[in-house]
């Protein structure tokens, strides 16, 4: 197992390797003289020649290709035109916002998605299963940003119950600690500052969450379907168990490998959505900072996230891959 | 993802005769749908009441007016006609749609055939360019290409269609391993077919179902792509209408003019809502073992 998982990290890096020489491309493939960008229109030839110097640009492609991989091994991504800091510290401080809001949606999609799905697929062309099935194939077929910008209209403007951008109200929350005001504030016994969180998080999880829960109960009903029909399903209700008792104690059981499998898969869409999601809802995170810097045209920051939010998804498939020997104790790596 | 393309039992559970006339409704549903916005996409721009980018200063967000009035679904900011625009852009949306499904459909049946088929090197290196692909989370691609490359309907498709040909080059692969060792194609190249024949002619005729089934999700997918990266302004140019585009115009006036974001938003979800219904139609009759692997296309 242990080595199995060593071998995949392995394997990662030479894909990360790929991907990392595909984004430098795109930076170059860009229409237009970076110097010209960064300096304005108004500068003479030794002036565009000694920034070029300074920023390596007048080297060949391959050199700046290596010196890029060098410092991004590293983690420096260069400075952030926009913030003038280090761009994996403006990263820093905003990434926690997008892993709650992220943590949230998937418990949203998953705790709602599997009940569901189970019991659909337990018991097909019930009443059941039709209301899960119409359910779920609106929730694949909602965009995330439309399903956020109704939500807003709805239960923001017309009822005004929720608040609708941000992730607190200013003055509520305590000092940050972790950056993950749901946790610091519970750590800080500040009730008032967890519901506050809580309620400027249930909005922009929500819309984010229902993509990923039509999904996962479409999977979760047809894997059911399909366990229900084995032979030791037959075997369980023969000697005489109770049907809840078939349906979550062996079925749902065995029926979770392509579950997880497509949590995982769906994770990148997630994290994709976020990017959307966060825009609308004016949330902190590292999806509306990629927004920001691309309109500002902050290529070191664009790279650092586009590395960023990469690297996250193909860990969290390997992740993924690990969980399955857990799940299932007939995996053996 | 092997375990993603088993069999499914949904309609052996089910009494037969139900099941098929529900996957028949369903697969028609979706028809009606899909077929009237191909209509509308077509046809609309020549009944559509005004020119979708006339400004109207005079008439500005005026709240929709219902059947036979000027303004059927109201006006924007700019006070041209919402129902105009909507129509348009079904065109712009689905044309996207369909050059990214087939563009990515040509390279992805393609390269899957050719690697399941050869197998060794080519094999390895067109699996690795996959998985390189396949690292990037969706959308965050095309944004990036779309970001470094500019805006304009040449880049959306490209940057839609590098990573859409994927599902087809995994799944096409699959089948192709599978179809090399029967008997019909030994039988071919014991008569002598050449390589190049055998693919073309035998082994990409029985690939066509399943990637009609993987086109139509790829489809639903592209609408919901295009629209987000308009959406997002780093789509097609601003005074081309899509829906993508009108939602995005319409993001700073939510709380005053509903409408705004209303119809275009509703014409992405039924068009997305049909071609689903479709997809999962068609799967069913076509092809029941991509039962899992379409919806998360």
């Amino acid at each position: 197992m242990a080595n199995y998982l060593l071998q995949r990290l392995a394997g990662t890096i030479p894909v990360l390797l790929l991907i990392s020489l595909l984004v430098f491309l795109l930076i170059h493939a860009a229409p237009g003289d970076p110097t010209l960008l960064l300096l304005g229109e108004e500068t003479n030839t030794a002036e565009v020649a000694k920034a070029k110097e300074r920023w390596g640009l007048d080297q060949p492609l391959y050199v700046q290709y290596w010196r890029f991989l060098k410092s991004a091994a590293a983690g420096d991504f260069g400075k952030s035109f926009k913030y003038a800091e280090p761009v994996l510290n403006v990263i820093k401080t905003r990434l926690p916002a997008t892993i709650e809001l992220a943590f949230c949606a998937i418990m949203i999609a998953t705790l709602l998605a599997i009940p569901l799905g189970v019991w659909a697929g337990a018991r097909p062309n019930s009443w059941i299963d039709n209301l899960g099935t119409t359910f779920g194939l609106f929730g694949i077929s909602m965009p995330s940003f439309w399903l956020a910008i109704m939500l807003i209209l709805l239960l923001a403007g017309v009822l005004n119950i929720l608040p609708t951008s941000g992730r607190s109200t200013y003055g509520i929350a305590g000092p940050e600690q972790t950056g993950f005001y749901i946790l610091d504030s519970i750590m800080q016994s500040n009730w008032r500052a967890v519901w506050d969180a809580l309620t400027h998080l249930f909005l922009p999880a929500l819309a984010l969450g229902v993509n990923m829960l039509g999904i996962l109960m479409r999977v979760t009903r047809s894997a059911i379907l399909e366990v229900m029909n084995e032979d030791f399903i037959r075997t369980a209700r023969a000697k005489g168990l109770r049907e809840n008792n078939v349906v979550w104690r062996h079925v749902s059981r065995n029926a979770l490998i392509p579950v997880i499998t497509v949590v995982g898969l769906e994770l990148g869409t997630l994290l994709s959505g976020s990017i959307i999601v966060e825009t609308v809802f004016a949330w902190p995170g590292g999806g509306s900072l990629l927004i920001t810097a691309l309109n500002a045209r902050d290529y070191p920051l664009v790279t650092g996230l586009v590395m960023t939010y990469t690297l996250a998804f193909v860990m969290i498939n390997l992740i993924i891959d690990g969980l399955y020997a857990v799940v299932d104790p007939r995996i053996r790596y | 993802m092997q375990s993603l393309t088993l069999e499914s039992a949904t309609e052996k559970s089910a009494t037969p005769a139900k099941g098929t006339a529900r996957l028949h409704v369903k697969a028609f549903t979706g028809a009606v749908i899909v077929i009237a916005f191909i209509l509308i996409g077509i046809f609309g721009p020549l009944v559509a009441p005004h020119d979708p980018n006339k400004q109207e200063l005079t008439a500005m967000m005026k709240a929709p007016q219902g059947v036979g009035a000027l303004n059927v679904l109201g006006t924007d900011n700019l006070g041209r006609d919402i129902f105009s625009r909507v129509i348009h852009g079904a065109r712009v949306s689905l044309l996207i749609a369909f050059a990214v499904v087939f563009v990515s459909g040509f390279i992805g049946v393609s390269l899957g055939a050719i690697s399941g088929y050869f197998g060794g090197k080519v094999d390895f290196l067109i699996q690795k360019l996959v998985e390189v692909v396949w690292a990037f989370p969706p959308l965050l691609l095309g944004i990036t290409i779309m970001a470094f490359l500019g805006q304009g309907l040449f880049n959306l498709i490209l940057a839609l269609v590098a990573q859409r040909w994927i599902p087809y080059c995994r799944v096409v692969r699959g089948q192709t391993l599978s179809l090399r060792g029967r008997d019909f194609v030994t039988a071919a190249q014991c008569l002598g077919a050449s390589k190049r024949q055998i693919i073309l002619r035998h082994i990409i005729p029985n690939l066509i179902q399943t990637s009609l089934v993987i086109g139509t999700f790829a489809m639903a997918s592209s609408i919901i792509a295009e629209a987000s990266l308009s959406f997002l302004g780093v789509g097609v140019p601003p005074e081309i209408p899509t829906w993508g585009t009108m939602l995005a115009d319409a993001r700073i006036y939510i709380s005053t003019a509903w409408w705004l974001p209303l119809f275009p938003g509703m014409c992405i979800f039924i068009t997305v809502l049909g071609i689903n219904l479709l997809g999962d139609g068609l799967r069913d009759l076509l092809d029941p073992r991509l039962k899992r692997t379409g919806s998360g296309i």
